[in-house]
């Protein structure tokens, strides 16, 4: 076997990013929801929403893109559900969350069953194609394997960018930031901590949600149930990994791509030595591993879990 | 807008609440059943008819419950001590893979031995199966919420495995499934020409068991203490790592047993498809009830309602019957509502 062959190849490295780019939306959606203090466990439903719905927009006869923002649309309204629950009203973010991701799998389920009832084999559309940037995608090997995904995971790179200049270089960022941490200091400026965790919250579920329609409008070309597969789940535990900054979660999103694909090649080339299952597991005790080593210096936002109610300490 | 803290909850608002909510969450149902082009009334009428409609309607309903009221309890107890086990659907299965383990040998055993000896150690296997979750959160400051979901993942794989390698039975034709248990290790029918078994009132038995000891024992009060307010209970002197391993072996052991009682209840054998999210219906059970461990044993009756009830209209109208899980789905967030109103009121201004 050769291990250090696949190193070499583009094809490996392209896959590794490619199969990081739902989980990078995944991951700055959740990273901006904790950020301003809110543990948002909708995620897996909220990805199987925007799965199940920009995919149902295209092959209804929308444009990829519509379909794009019609995902992030019902990401952020189930952001919003998420919000009214768990900020105005200060109820529990565990179960709330867990309220919607099982309201997110199962109304997509439903939704698509109910528009496609006599779906045997899954039916297709044209997914995202590869975008190669002229000049670019030339560059030997760097360019080949960032320069020639599709559009989507450019979006991804840049959304990581995005999410990082506003969060630490603008005021808004410094206000969504502050209310994670000590949202009695926000009231005192006169700002308001509801509206701005609502709006960390819906802009949050918005990128889950393009994050879960990456897996049916680019890297694949239709809808099956379960699809998400713990993905959203797996997001949560790359946020701690990253101690909640967007460019180590680039990093924690490249890194466990990149021993998803390497079980994946293994898989393919010891064959059956070791039982296919073993390998399949390989994401979750990955995850469950880095939770665990950087669990003990975890620096939670201070406010996360906590509801803010006016006048009460 | 405001919100107030009201003085009191009585038991009275907190069951008609209850009941509002699930009233919302079938309205919004109804309209999911006009949407798929039928009447609510009808698409109700029957899921009540094939959920209570005739006496074997009616033992389906209560088979269904069954792993329910156990998945149930077990989210119950741990989130009473603001332990969030998710993983209940986990833990079935090392309850079903444990009654496997050992039920499929001892045919010479009395099935009053071996009955009681398989819930006792698949209970214990789930209950340290939820030790390690656990004791990471405690000493290592993990996220049980995120570990015990994941573990979810993990042990459906090994299942998986288990089923379509080493436990394959070789007279099942080719399907993935395990060898049965022995007669001994199955629970004996309790109605007879129907599924429900034993489970059921073992069950029963243990949501009494589960109201008394969190009502009455010094156990179950820390539990509630420490899920009340870690910083009091550690003022009081409380055990609080010992409270959360106790609270984490009751709850692992509830779920587990849920897995044993099914397998040696209902099939006989292990498949991946043992449990359809029982572990994660348990969890909207528990809520339903408000944790109450009674409550919870209506609430699992009610939720087995909608999905059988589901499955019947979904074969008599054409309506996917994923509309039970957008059911269970809408009341857990509509109870959450309705729960947090009675403990406070909105007042204007």
């Amino acid at each position: 076997m050769d291990l250090m062959g696949f190193f070499m190849e583009t094809g490996f490295w392209m896959a590794c990013i490619r199969m990081a780019t739902p989980l990078i939306f995944g991951t700055l959606g959740e990273l901006i929801c904790e950020r301003a203090g809110v543990l948002n466990l909708g995620i897996e439903g909220i990805m199987a929403a925007g799965c199940m719905g920009g995919w149902m927009w295209v092959y209804l006869g929308g444009s990829l893109w519509t379909g794009i923002v019609f995902a992030a649309f019902i990401g952020a309204v189930f952001g919003l559900l998420h919000a009214g629950f768990t900020v105005f009203l200060g109820l529990s973010q565990h179960v709330t969350g867990l309220g919607i991701t099982l309201l997110g799998s199962s109304l997509s389920a439903y939704v698509f069953r109910m528009l496609l009832p006599k779906a045997t084999t899954p039916p297709k559309i044209v997914p995202f194609q590869a975008l190669e940037i002229p000049f670019l995608g030339d560059i030997p090997f760097l360019g080949e394997i960032f320069f020639s995904q599709t559009a989507l995971t450019y979006l991804a790179l840049a959304a990581i960018i995005f999410v990082a200049f506003v969060l630490f270089k603008t005021p808004l960022g410094l206000a969504l930031r502050m209310v994670g941490e000590n949202p009695m200091a926000v009231e005192a400026q006169g700002l308001n901590v509801f509206y701005l965790r609502t709006l960390a919250v819906c802009a949050g579920s918005a990128m889950m949600a393009v994050g879960g329609a990456f897996l049916t409008m680019s890297a694949f070309d239709a809808y099956y149930i379960g699809m998400v597969n713990g993905r959203g789940w797996i997001c949560i535990a790359l946020v701690v990994f990253s101690s909640w900054k967007p460019f180590k979660a680039l990093a924690g999103c490249l890194l466990f791509a990149a021993f998803d694909a390497i079980q994946m090649r293994v898989q393919q080339q010891a064959g059956m030595a070791i039982p296919y299952q073993f390998y399949l597991m390989l994401p979750y005790v990955f995850s469950i591993v880095a939770l665990v080593i950087m669990s003990r210096k975890a620096a939670y936002p201070n406010a996360l879990l906590i509801p803010f109610r006016k006048g009460e300490r | 807008m405001r919100l107030e803290l009201r003085e009191n909850t009585s038991i009275p608002r907190l069951t008609a609440a209850i009941l509002i909510a699930v009233g919302v969450a079938m309205a919004v149902c109804s309209v999911l059943i006009i949407w798929a082009g039928a009447s609510p009334i009808e698409g109700w009428h029957l899921m009540i008819k094939g959920a209570l409609g005739s006496r074997f309607a009616l033992s389906e309903t209560l088979t269904r419950a069954t792993p329910l009221i156990f998945t149930g309890l077990a989210a119950a107890v741990a989130f009473r001590a603001k332990l969030w086990n998710i993983g209940g659907e986990g833990q079935f299965y090392i309850g079903a893979c444990v009654a496997v383990l050992l039920g499929t040998r001892g045919a010479n055993l009395s099935p009053l031995v071996m009955i009681p000896y398989l819930f006792a150690a698949g209970a214990i296997a789930g209950g340290l199966f939820l030790l390690v979750p656990t004791l990471l959160k405690t000493y290592l400051n993990v996220d049980e919420v995120v570990t015990t979901l994941l573990l979810n993942f993990v042990v459906l794989l090994f299942v998986n495995w288990l089923v379509f390698g080493p436990w394959k039975d070789p007279m099942s034709m080719g399907w993935p499934q395990s060898a049965p248990v022995v007669d001994a290790a199955m629970l004996p029918i309790l109605l007879a020409k129907t599924r429900l078994h034993l489970g059921f009132a073992v069950a029963v038995l243990s949501a009494v068991f589960v109201w008394w000891f969190m009502a009455y024992t010094t156990w179950g009060f820390e539990m509630r203490a420490v899920g009340a307010g870690l910083k009091a209970s550690t003022f009081a002197g409380m055990p609080i790592t010992r409270t959360i391993v106790r609270t984490a072996l009751l709850s692992g052991g509830l779920a587990a047993m849920a897995g044993v009682s099914e397998l040696c209840g209902v099939k006989g054998y292990l498949t991946t498809d043992l449990s359809p999210g029982f572990g994660y219906t348990g969890i909207v059970v528990a809520m339903l009830a408000a944790l109450n461990p009674l409550g919870i044993v209506a609430s699992a009756i009610f939720v087995a309602i909608i999905y059988i009830g589901a499955d019947f209209m979904s074969r008599a109208i054409n309506i996917s019957n994923y509309i039970a899980d957008v059911t269970t789905a809408v009341s857990l967030l509509s109870v959450l509502m309705a729960v947090f109103l009675t403990k406070y009121r909105i007042k204007r201004g």
